[in-house]
């Protein structure tokens, strides 16, 4: 049996998707900003796309941009913004469990003379806005907090801090990172006062290199790449016309039936979760039900490496991750920033696995992977705890 | 930004609080025999523009009104978004409800929803109480002054008017109570379907789609036509009037847009005739081949977006060449309009972006440096008669190629 409990890291295209996109490459592969029929056709796949996203976000076609990803997304967004504002202010604020896309653009900026605020999380990942409250300063300019956490998957109080800023600070821009958040909830940039959304495509079953980054009307922001003016000169460079249809595909795929994906999903987690517990020794990272988004289970496992699991799972055909895909790129920074923030004991640093389910994980599954941990968990455990 | 936020602020707890709306309607109050007619007409037209939104609603037509009840979740914003679209409607009321438990109650209810809505407490009101429901203990009289009493207790820097108040507190007794003060404008106007179809010319400029609302917006149907001249005007330029035929039907109902390709007919004027009556010739043509399209779908008038003097071809002297060749009536909404005038209304019905996007149209090119500002009818039936040889053929081959695109929300 094959097991893909990794979907935070990727998902599995969906077939229609890929059919659509293998159509376009073949067929209407003209480029969108050519002035014949082929454009014109090619240019038709992007105002669909367009129209499908702004619907489904409830907000204007003019205010998508497609791009290559999340990281390009949340690069544009905050380099962008940063260097709209400056003059305004150079105070910039997030949080310390953001994605890396976000935490090294920070990091870049900082270098560039801006000053950065990271606002703590509680033990259950969640930042608190009285902390926002009192990190703002006259000259702050923007706050950056993600969505869903791509490692636990704690949910941020992300409609009371638009809710804030909005109110209090009409001038600061709120960006929010929705790549793990989208395609598991409804998101509404307008009525949460959002003005910059980052998505990534190939968390929500579409294609990987593409995703789009929403900005209202109101903000302005700088590009970051420059050449033909493509996208109203925001972001050059000739439109990945199969992956923006193949996202937008997607799009339409997944929220078709969504909330009752989501109701499954939950009950799923909590299966997973209660079954795992039974095993003992055994943390569950982050708040139970509702309060947690429905697709990531964190559990750290006590006198287990992490690595060592995650291999042990994978010779039984299942798949899931060491904290997270991305920081595993980052070794120097032992353990992932989101669990040494939410203050997970040393020790369990890399005993942590992540379990991400996708609409398509089914009961079985679930029942298969519980199996194979309650004889995996015990054993190596038997090999590891001599010291 | 003060009043940025201040608008934010209160469009979230209208959100929360809002469960029912008043619809209050343009004319159709003054029509005598036929009220029922444009009521339910109008009803008809509220429930098109309700299918775009998210939630259930009920919509009750009551005693000359129109209520709107939200039975689930909705979207505010989006709700009141798509009535601004509905022809016919001149006011949209958001009602707080709340249950019959008494006076008592009800004064504090009231006293609440002031509270809430005017944070500034410097205004002048008066109430303003209906009885629907005639078995209340208390007359409408009674309840303003019972309610004006408590909402001057507890706020002592609200002051009464009678005459010209600041904030009408309206208060309506029916099975439950609905307590309101805020009227967003509507369009105005006649429910669309109430005055029969006119085929508009849609050209892709600023004034024809502002033409198209104006008319809908007197409850006329609207289909339209475009001329298409390929390879002289792009794919774009043909998406762009389907775009702007869309906007236009937000407001008028989907719109049947007939696409005509009209580059045979103006290359033989362009040919024949002399090069500075082109556009007046190539208009009297568009005019012919609109009237044929229109008898054909029985359509009851041409809409045009002309304007005096704006262009060559609208002078009045040009007018009355153009004209010449309808035996329907065109209907010119713009025609008394300076440019700016209309590019205010473009911008408020959300057509003017679209309309300014570059594209070339079949008016734009081939245009004469000097065209004819002061034609005379003999001397261009004379010109028109060189094309006799050719030009039947190619308007029956136009007509029969016409392609038909469904603009529609």
């Amino acid at each position: 049996m094959e097991c893909y409990l990794d979907n935070s890291a990727t998902t599995k295209c969906l077939d229609c998707v890929a059919d659509l996109m293998a159509g376009i490459m073949r067929e209407d592969y003209g480029n969108p900003s050519s002035l014949h029929r082929k454009g014109v056709q090619a240019e038709g796949y992007l105002r669909y796309a367009k129209d499908v996203i702004a619907k489904n976000l409830k907000v204007e076609p003019k205010e998508i941009f497609f791009t290559s990803g999340g990281t390009e997304s949340d690069n544009l967004a905050l380099r962008g913004a940063a260097y709209a504002n400056c003059r305004r202010g150079r105070h910039l604020i997030t949080t310390q469990i953001e994605h890396p896309a976000v935490l090294q653009t920070m990091q870049y900026l900082q270098e560039q003379g801006y000053e950065v605020t990271y606002l703590p999380v509680d033990e259950n990942g969640r930042v608190s806005l009285a902390d926002l409250e009192s990190a703002m300063r006259p000259d702050t300019i923007l706050v950056s907090v993600m969505h869903t956490n791509n490692e636990i998957g704690s949910l941020q109080p992300i409609a009371q801090i638009g809710d804030f800023l909005a109110h209090r600070y009409p001038d600061v821009l709120f960006h929010v990172d929705a790549v793990q958040g989208y395609g598991k909830f409804h998101i509404y940039p307008r009525r949460m006062h959002i003005d910059m959304l980052s998505v990534s495509a190939h968390k929500i079953h579409g294609p990987k290199g593409v995703g789009f980054l929403y900005v209202g009307q109101r903000v302005k922001i700088r590009p970051i790449l420059f050449g033909g003016g493509q996208q109203q000169n925001l972001r050059s460079g000739t439109e990945n016309v199969p992956g923006i249809a193949g996202m937008a595909k997607a799009v339409e795929e997944i929220y078709r039936d969504l909330d009752a994906d989501v109701v499954r999903l939950y009950a799923l987690r909590r299966m997973l979760a209660e079954g795992v517990q039974r095993i003992g020794g055994v943390r569950v990272n982050g708040l139970p039900g509702q309060e947690s988004a429905p697709h990531v289970l964190s559990v750290s496992f006590e006198g287990v490496r992490s690595e060592v699991l995650l291999h042990a799972l994978e010779e039984r055909g299942i798949f899931v991750s060491a904290g997270s895909a991305c920081a595993s790129n980052h070794p120097d920074t032992a353990g992932s920033a989101t669990l040494r923030a939410i203050g997970l004991p040393k020790q369990l640093l890399s005993s942590t696995i992540r379990f991400s389910l996708s609409v398509f994980t089914t009961e079985e599954e679930i029942r298969y992977t519980l199996q194979a941990l309650e004889e995996l968990v015990p054993m190596l455990r038997r090999y590891t705890r001599r010291r | 930004m003060p009043g940025f936020a201040a608008a934010q602020r209160e469009r979230d707890c209208r959100q929360m609080m809002f469960r029912a709306f008043l619809i209050k309607f343009a004319e159709i109050g003054v029509k005598g025999n036929n009220r029922d007619l444009f009521e339910a007409a109008l009803a008809q037209q509220i429930k098109y523009a309700l299918r775009r939104c998210e939630g259930e609603f009920a919509i009750r037509r009551s005693r000359g009104r129109i209520y709107i009840d939200a039975l689930s979740d909705y979207d505010y914003d989006e709700l009141v978004d798509s009535l601004r679209t509905v022809c016919g409607i001149s006011g949209i009321c958001p009602m707080v409800q709340t249950e019959d438990e008494g006076i008592e109650k009800l004064c504090s209810d009231a006293v609440s929803y002031v509270d809430s809505h005017y944070p500034d407490k410097h205004f002048t009101f008066k109430v303003n109480a209906r009885r629907a429901r005639k078995d209340y203990p208390l007359d409408s009289m009674e309840i303003n002054a019972l309610v004006g009493e408590k909402v001057l207790d507890a706020f002592p820097d609200i002051r009464v008017d009678v005459h010209k108040p600041d904030v009408l507190l309206s208060i309506e007794i029916r099975e439950k109570i609905y307590i309101y003060s805020i009227e967003i404008p509507g369009p105005g106007g006649m429910p669309v379907g109430t005055n029969g179809k006119a085929m508009l010319l849609l050209s892709g400029g600023i004034d024809s789609p502002v033409a198209g609302y104006m008319v809908a917006k007197r409850g006329v149907k609207i289909d339209a036509v475009y001329f298409h001249a390929p390879p002289y005007t792009s794919e774009r330029a043909k998406q762009k009037v389907v775009d702007l035929a869309r906007l236009v039907a937000r407001y008028s109902g989907p719109v049947y847009l007939h696409v005509i390709n009209f580059t045979e007919i103006q290359l033989a004027i362009y040919e024949k005739c002399p090069h500075d009556e082109l556009t007046i010739i190539m208009r009297r043509y568009m005019m012919r081949i609109a009237e044929a399209i229109a008898k054909k779908t029985e359509c009851l008038g041409l809409v045009t977006g002309e304007s005096i003097g704006q262009v060559a071809s609208q002078t009045m002297q040009s007018l009355a060449v153009t004209n010449e060749v309808c035996g329907m009536p065109v209907y010119r909404p713009c025609i008394g309009l300076d440019k700016q005038e209309i590019v205010t209304i473009a911008e408020k019905i959300g057509t003017y972006e679209t309309s300014i996007l570059p594209f070339e149209d079949c008016c734009t090119i081939f245009v004469a440096k000097h065209p004819v500002t002061r034609p005379n009818l003999n001397v261009i039936k004379r010109h028109e008669e060189r094309l006799a040889d050719c030009i039947g053929e190619m308007l029956e081959r136009a007509l029969e190629t016409e392609e038909v695109i469904v603009a529609q929300v």
